[in-house]
């Protein structure tokens, strides 16, 4: 018998690898990252990076996001403290990767994820993917403190912790990614946070409504996402971007290059909200605002632009991405920077602003020149620095005084001087005025117009006036509620505490310093430009240009900003009569959409499921008869191959009890006889396969017969007697007779023609051989469904399972008792 | 529920020997006919009678976890016993054995992480069926 002592075990299938084992005794420091060897196990031998700090980084975040809620509820007053640590560490990872990646070197890593298919979880950090990480991480830092601060003491914090962790670990996957089907799944990760994020004050209707707009657009963008890179990996021949790149397939001539650019434009315009998909950006505001702040400046939004960039190497240089991008880039720049003028709430103004950064930003990539790319790089850094900050100060500005409407704000700035400050920095880096890192980010975007290789006088002249309502906006975050004589609301403002000012004023003041040491900026930045290149491009940063034609198209756009900001009141009326007939529509038209899609399902649902059970199988019967019967008259595989009968007396004896229940289920005149007269039929099935050599299923069969008749039984208590007399009209019962005979000939033709097939042993052998020696069982049926094709089996528990939830969920509202009045939701805090 | 002696007395003897016979299935699943989703459909016909015999209050109380607990428990079992292949570096599911031997150092007994996966299997067809069987006889 066995030796129970000492318990001689032997790991088989783990020998040899105990060097993989010991690596999970504790958290390794590898070049000042951590690595969380749980998260790391799957690491193949190709392991290109010292450790798997990339995925260690995400996968920190979403250990964070997950310990959220638990954290929150045990120490409620410095929770977001200990949550910044994750971001904070992954920021300090990242700077520490800025002396490989400025020398040229990307930093890879990569595991098998679904081997068969090819698909890894691979992620790269190149110059573009470094400064959008580093701002993800940095940003998010900063946005997790303000969370802390901004929503202290609401009931949900720890919901929003996580919904902001899980967010920030999405994108920062999102831009690290290099294979195809990662960023996918990053991608859509993200929307779906948003979505949550924005729906955040779920007890208001309107919440709800933008957050769904929101997912189904970038939902909608993602699904072209999806084709749109399974098609470019079809293409370019290789599942990862970089490996695409490598390879060099000229895709630009490529007969799909069309399919292709127009998918993932789809999905960059929607997630970047470009016109004409740009109305859910402002409605997003109903978000809390540290999401605004974060998912609708700095990062979410700009994962179009960063997908834009990404592929320009790729897809970019021809006319019709030359003339798409810098075309309804500058629409875009220039719609937001007008209806940024006409907003009077601060979230609104800030989201109309951000519309224009992304318009602008698109149109820089679509321009493909030197300058244009450098102007890319910096404005794409200023951008996120500034409207971090606006976005964060305007909040601190609603928590302190109580409203966001600038009508109703002036003289601030005696009550919330910090926050006044750091706004003022801000939105005179908005306002592209030196010596602020966005008057940079605007000269470069000068440049890159007048330097394009195609005539684009109509697009800079938009894109000069989009900047000069940069002025204008400006004016309205800065001037409007902070100078002049306070209003009623700013008597009683108040300064928020540290973590409230402690981003605005890290991120204004940043925007201020680079600006005036820029030069700290080009190895990262030319690393970035490299990126979007996909050739080096060397980029040098001064504040001082000279005098440039560039200087004086800036000088312009001040004069006519201040201009706008002066004769706000006229232009705001005259921009009233624009929206009416462009936002409010493409926002209507949202509806309409919607509406429309409501009753198509509407219409076929009520024709094709009446809730008339026969029509139902008559429906899906008559298209199985059609669609079997037409397949094998069509393949000529109408066979009658000789089967002989002579002595197999058990299965002839089994077929005559099959017919004869069959004929008593026909005439049965109760539901009990029929489930009866059925039974008679499932048992003899079961004795067959007992018969023939199949016992597993046989038991099976049986076991899922007794429970059939159990259920039905249950069911049969629920429903009517069924009605004396004939139940259908002769002409129905002859068409269901029609309808079954052929089924059931249509059924044994196809089983005639397997029959006749020769059956490949090469899988039953393969089984048959290795089921002992590899997987230790003799019973090869059994360990084809938990070992060999366990997945399989894994996907089936799953659908069983959903199917025993979703009978019981309609089981439940079949017998609720509908309530005399709808109760009033469970009062929740709203935080705007 | 039906209120017959008959059937009460039968289900309290065949109860228990079903509930075993359940289990012996499952067990012997790998080396003869039986597993983890035909033991999970007897051990729920079991149960399934015994409701129809005591009512479904009395199932309840024998069951003492909710059927959605035990379907729910099935499949995170199921799912979970794939992640032991991690630390060889296999694709997820990759079967681990831990084999005892005898005193003469033969195999005398495999342990694996598909039994964990044949258990989660089990649990899962018993709780959805019980969840079905048990709303449908709830409400009447």
């Amino acid at each position: 018998m066995f030796s129970w002592t000492g318990f001689p075990v032997a790991f088989s299938g783990i020998e040899g690898q105990l060097g993989t084992f010991s690596s999970l005794t504790g958290p390794v420091l590898v070049d000042g990252g951590f690595s969380v060897p749980i998260l790391a196990w799957t690491c193949n031998p190709k392991r290109e990076s010292p450790a798997a700090a990339m995925l260690t980084a995400i996968g920190i975040i979403f250990l964070a996001a997950a310990l959220a809620p638990t954290l929150n509820r045990l120490f409620p007053s410095f929770a977001h403290w200990l949550l910044a640590l994750a971001p904070a560490g992954g920021f300090v990872w990242f700077a520490g990767q800025l002396a490989t990646v400025v020398g040229g070197q990307p930093v890879a890593e990569s595991w098998k994820w679904v081997p068969a298919l090819g698909v890894e979880l691979a992620f790269r950090l190149d110059g573009l993917s470094l400064l959008f990480a580093l701002l993800i991480t940095g940003i998010g830092t900063l946005i997790v403190l303000y969370s802390g601060g901004y929503l202290r003491g609401h009931r949900h914090e720890g919901r929003f912790m996580l919904f902001i962790m899980a967010f920030m670990g999405a994108m920062l996957g999102l831009v690290l990614a290099d294979d195809i089907i990662s960023l996918f799944v990053f991608w859509e990760l993200t929307s779906v946070t948003s979505f949550l994020l924005i729906g955040f004050n779920h007890a208001d209707a309107r919440s709800r409504r933008s957050a769904l707009q929101a997912l189904l657009v970038t939902g909608g963008g993602g699904m072209a996402l999806l084709t749109g890179l399974i098609l470019l990996g079809t293409a370019g021949g290789a599942g990862s971007l970089s490996a695409i790149a490598a390879k060099g397939v000229d895709l630009t001539g490529h007969g799909l290059y069309l399919p292709i650019l127009i998918l993932l434009l789809l999905a960059a315009f929607t997630k970047s909200a470009q016109v004409p998909f740009h109305f859910w950006l402002p409605n997003a505001m109903d978000a809390p605002t540290p999401v605004s702040a974060y998912l609708h400046s700095a990062t979410m939004v700009k994962a179009g632009i960063y997908l834009l960039a990404r592929l320009s190497p790729m897809l970019g240089g021809t006319d019709i991405w030359f003339w798409t991008l810098t075309g309804f880039g500058a629409l875009t720049a220039f719609w937001g920077g007008a209806m940024a003028l006409r907003a009077t709430d601060l979230k609104k103004i800030l989201a109309y602003t951000t519309l224009m950064a992304l318009g602008t930003l698109t149109m820089l990539v679509g321009l493909g020149t030197d300058y244009a790319i450098r102007g890319f790089a910096a404005f794409l850094l200023a951008h996120s620095l500034y409207k971090g900050a606006l976005f964060m100060g305007a909040g601190s500005v609603d928590h302190g005084s109580g409203t966001r409407e600038v009508r109703e704000l002036s003289g601030l700035f005696r009550a919330m001087p910090l926050t006044g400050v750091f706004i003022a920095l801000a939105a005179l880096s908005m306002s592209g005025l030196p010596p602020f890192l966005g008057f940079i980010g605007k000269e470069l975007i000068y440049e890159g117009l007048l330097t394009a290789d195609r005539p684009v006088l109509p697009v800079l002249v938009v894109s000069i006036l989009a900047n000069a309502t940069m002025l204008g906006a400006a004016g309205l975050v800065f001037v409007k509620p902070f100078l002049g004589a306070p209003s009623k609301a700013a008597a009683h403002a108040h300064e928020g505490g540290l973590t409230l000012w402690l981003g605005p004023a890290l991120l204004a003041s940043l925007g201020l310093l680079l600006g005036l040491y820029p030069s700290i900026l080009d190895g990262l930045l030319g690393q970035v430009a490299a990126s979007v290149r996909g050739e080096p491009l060397a980029v040098e940063l001064h504040l001082w240009h000279g005098l440039t034609p560039a200087l004086g198209l800036s000088a312009i756009t001040v004069a006519l900003g201040i201009g706008f900001y002066l004769a706000l009141r006229p232009l705001t009326a005259g921009l009233a009569g624009l929206q009416r007939f462009t936002r409010f529509d493409a926002d209507k038209g949202w509806d309409h959409i919607l509406n429309g899609l409501d009753a198509l399902a509407r219409a076929v649902t009520g024709q094709l499921q009446g809730g008339v059970m026969t029509r139902y199988m008559a429906i899906i019967f008559t298209a199985m008869l059609l669609l079997l019967g037409a397949t094998l008259w069509f393949r000529q595989a109408l066979v009658l191959p000789a089967v002989d009968l002579h002595g197999q007396w058990v299965g002839l004896l089994l077929g005559i009890m099959m017919l004869v229940g069959t004929a008593g289920a026909m005439r049965a005149r109760s539901r009990l006889g029929i489930i009866t007269a059925l039974s008679v039929n499932g048992l003899s099935v079961a004795m067959f396969f007992i018969t023939y050599g199949a016992p597993d299923v046989g038991i099976t069969q049986l076991m899922v017969e007794t429970l059939t008749a159990i259920i039905l039984v249950l069911v049969l208590a629920h429903l009517p007697a069924l009605p004396k007399g004939p139940d259908r009209k002769p002409q129905a019962a002859f068409l269901h007779g029609i309808l079954a005979l052929g089924l059931g000939g249509v059924v044994t033709a196809i089983l005639l023609a397997i029959i006749a097939l020769p059956l490949p042993m090469t899988l039953s052998q393969f089984f048959g051989d290795t089921s002992y020696l590899e997987a230790y069982g003799r019973n090869v049926v059994n360990v084809i469904l938990v070992d060999f094709r366990g997945f399989d089996t894994l996907g089936e528990i799953t659908v069983v399972a959903s199917a025993g939830l979703g009978v019981l969920a309609l089981l439940k509202a079949r017998y609720a008792k509908p309530k005399a009045k709808p109760q009033p939701g469970p009062q929740t805090g709203e935080v705007a | 529920m039906m209120d017959s002696l008959i059937l009460r007395t039968a289900t309290r003897l065949l109860l228990a020997l079903m509930i075993l016979f359940s289990i012996f299935i499952l067990w012997r699943g790998h080396n003869e006919p039986g597993g983890g989703f035909v033991g999970g459909l007897i051990c729920a016909v079991a149960f399934a009678l015994h409701a129809l015999a005591f009512g479904v209050k009395e199932m309840k109380r024998l069951l003492v976890l909710d059927p959605r607990s035990l379907l729910g428990g099935g499949l995170l079992l199921g799912i979970l016993s794939g992640f032991f292949a991690g630390p060889g570096g296999d694709p997820f599911m990759t079967a681990r054995w831990i084999i005892f031997k005898d005193a003469t150092g033969a195999k005398a007994l495999a342990l694996g992480t598909p039994v964990l996966f044949d258990i989660g299997v089990y649990l899962v067809v018993v709780g959805a069926l019980l969840a079905m069987v048990q709303a449908l006889m709830e409400e009447d």
